[in-house]
């Protein structure tokens, strides 16, 4: 039954034939290990496609919806951060892969005539992979990726006579961007480079076919191998291993997702992905009028050059050991691209930015709602009320309580586990609290840490609001404190405390003398509280 | 065709609405606040038409007073390539954190990439108050 489907498929589409002329293709002796990085760059970019639709399918294209939703995808959406992980280091696995496959080709000289067009097809295949990590930078839209795609623009506008051409068209106004730059970047992300990338994938594959798999000089005395079983073999097992290496970075290497974007954020120090650092540091070099040469005309020198290749280097094949310029090419390259790779990393200053994909509610939440979260705690509220479950007496985080509030209270006052505890004043908190609590309240109230709690209780105790806003609350007498981890040490927030003038000239903060345990709680809470 | 084509697509990509910011005046800081000789970030707010956006969105300019009369106000934008640079009040000179580029407090340029002086907002001032247009003007 089963062979007569496929005799009946293979009668009406030749679709057996096709398979078996395509896996029985004949490939040099010589074909080996040194020839799978063509099947992972395939593979890479099929998974970059599933990935990329499975993100698109809870992601709001539009800023700032752009960021709202990538944080709903990595804080909320189930495997939704894995997702994320594998996409992002999907195209950083790719960029290696398709770098090696290019390095492969160029030792071996397999560009040599008559491949001279699929090794073209190769470039530009290469250039839209950069592509696709140029575009896919601004996605997110939080700080690295606005400030570095405002340095992409910027670049592009040096270009000689196209510049103001090629600023418009990417959207930017020459000053700033914003959401007709970030469209423009996404629609070349999703819709403008995976067809193009798909129909040079064809051609490519294509020529590949046409001209076969380069030989090596002695290939012509050894009989040919068949593509199928030994190098489909071989180019599996390196998929996988490729996969295994993706699939263990994005369980264990964390994506970060800054602040969203903010274009008066001047304390944000931009770099790029690190596989553009080496051009950052680059630029460095150019001074005063020499900028465009370092940012439009070395590098678009250097893709002619490559596209060039093989009509520049158009001697007989060699076994690669004998290829002794292009090793030294690569080398050269190796050195100067891991050199001013490393400068740039060394000249990179420590960021204090917060991953805003791992803040928890807690931390969005007013100290007064926290302080109010360990009078619950404090007065042993929860042994009665059990959070989230039923318990002897009614779970709170289902709705807010609609009692009377003086009936509270009297039964916070009078409560039989802890009565008399709490001040009349923090009695009246925790009635506000439990009748008018939002849902981050509700999740802090079961999961907030206790040294967490115990933080804001001593930011409550001394009073703090009265003259600094935190989360939205408090007063404007002094600067607000969100974000105060990110912008100074800790040493400096600990001795500020004790003597403010010191820190801040000028400061009217009278002195606050805390217990190590109080001064240590304090400083964690409000560091840990995003700008 | 591809004239008939080509034409209207280049005008519907290259040639948008004005999406610049209108040169109002807008109050930014007391002069009182300003210390001659010292520059300071100060925040203003402008209309931005940003496509299909027309918002108020916060705008920075860095503002030094030069004299009891004088202000001037820069685009808070490194020349070079577009990043935010900050003061630094030890080397008494602006700097640019991705690329190094060095500008005096007069805006000149004085080392590292940047081929132009630091950009300017328009000011104005009005008895106390310095008031500062929202169209960056390049120096």
């Amino acid at each position: 039954m089963f062979r007569q489907v496929l005799d009946w498929l293979e009668d009406r589409t030749g679709v057996e034939s096709a398979i078996k002329h395509f896996l029985y293709e004949e490939i040099p002796a010589s074909s080996g290990w040194h020839q799978v990085f063509g099947s992972i760059a395939l593979f890479a970019f099929l998974l970059q496609v599933v990935t990329g639709i499975l993100l698109a399918l809870n992601y709001a294209p539009t800023p700032p919806e752009a960021y709202d939703s990538l944080r709903y995808i990595v804080t909320q959406v189930t495997a939704g951060r894995f997702m994320r992980a594998l996409h992002h280091w999907g195209a950083s696995l790719m960029i290696v892969i398709v770098v090696l496959h290019m390095i492969q080709t160029f030792l071996w000289g397999s560009y040599k005539k008559p491949r001279e067009a699929t090794w073209i097809a190769g470039v530009v295949l290469l250039l839209l992979t950069l592509a696709f990590g140029l575009s896919g930078y601004l996605l997110p839209w939080d700080n690295r990726a606005y400030w570095g795609t405002v340095v992409t623009t910027e670049i592009s506008a040096l270009a000689p006579g196209a510049g103001p051409l090629l600023v418009r068209l990417l959207g930017s106004n020459g000053t700033s961007i914003g959401a007709v730059t970030f469209t423009r970047f996404y629609v070349a992300h999703v819709q403008l480079l995976p067809p193009l990338t798909v129909l040079l994938i064809a051609i490519h594959v294509f020529l590949v076919r046409r001209y076969g798999v380069a030989p090596v000089p002695g290939d012509e005395l050894q009989p040919k191998k068949k593509f199928y079983p030994q190098q489909v073999a071989k180019d599996t097992i390196a998929i996988f291993g490729w996969f295994a290496v993706l699939m263990g970075m994005a369980l264990l290497a964390r994506v970060p997702l800054g602040h969203l974007a903010d274009p008066t954020d001047l304390s944000y120090i931009p770099r790029p992905e690190w596989y553009f650092l080496f051009l950052f540091q680059f630029l460095k070099g150019f001074e005063g009028p020499l900028e465009v040469v370092g940012a439009v005309i070395i590098p678009t020198l250097a893709i002619i050059a490559l596209l060039l290749v093989p009509f520049i280097d158009r001697g007989k094949m060699k076994m690669v050991r004998q290829r002794t310029g292009a090793i030294g090419v690569v080398i050269l390259a190796a050195i100067f691209w891991g050199g001013l790779t490393e400068r740039a990393v060394a000249t990179t200053p420590e960021t204090r930015e917060m991953d805003m994909s791992l803040v928890q509610p807690w931390q969005e939440i007013s100290a007064g709602n926290m302080a109010s979260i360990g009078y619950f705690r404090k007065a042993q509220c929860g042994s009665c009320h059990v959070l989230g479950k039923s318990g002897a007496a009614p779970d709170l985080t289902i709705a807010p309580s609609s009692r009377p509030m003086d009936w509270l209270e009297e039964h916070i006052k009078t409560n039989p586990k802890a009565p008399g505890v709490l001040t009349d004043a923090q009695v009246q908190m925790l009635v506000t609290f439990v009748t008018k609590r939002s849902d981050k309240a509700v999740d802090a109230w079961q999961n907030a840490p206790q040294a967490a709690v115990d933080g804001a209780l001593v930011y409550q105790a001394n009073d703090c609001a009265s003259c600094h806003k935190l989360n939205g609350v408090g007063d404007d007498l002094g600067p607000p404190l969100n974000g105060i981890g990110e912008r100074r040490e800790r040493s400096w927030i600990e001795g500020h405390f004790a003597d403010p003038a010191k820190y801040s000239p000028g400061s009217i903060m009278p002195a606050f003398t805390f217990k190590p345990a109080e001064l240590k709680l304090i400083t964690d809470y409000i560091s840990a509280i995003p700008k | 065709m591809g004239v008939a084509l080509g034409v209207p697509t280049a005008l519907y990509l290259l040639v948008t609405r004005n999406s610049k910011p209108k040169g109002n005046f807008v109050e930014a800081a007391s002069l009182t606040q300003l210390q001659v000789g010292k520059p300071q970030e100060v925040t203003f707010e402008r209309t931005r038409i940003d496509g299909w956006r027309t918002f108020q969105e916060k705008v920075i300019a860095w503002v030094v007073r030069t004299d009891d009369q004088n202000v001037v106000a820069y685009a808070p934008q490194c020349t070079h390539l577009g990043c935010a640079y900050h003061w630094e009040a030890q080397q008494n000179q602006f700097v640019c954190p991705c690329h190094e580029s060095r500008f005096s407090i007069d805006g000149k340029v004085l080392g590292g990439p940047a081929s132009r002086p630091l950009d300017r907002y328009p000011v104005r001032v009005e008895n106390t108050k310095l008031l500062i247009g929202s169209e960056i003007r390049k120096a």
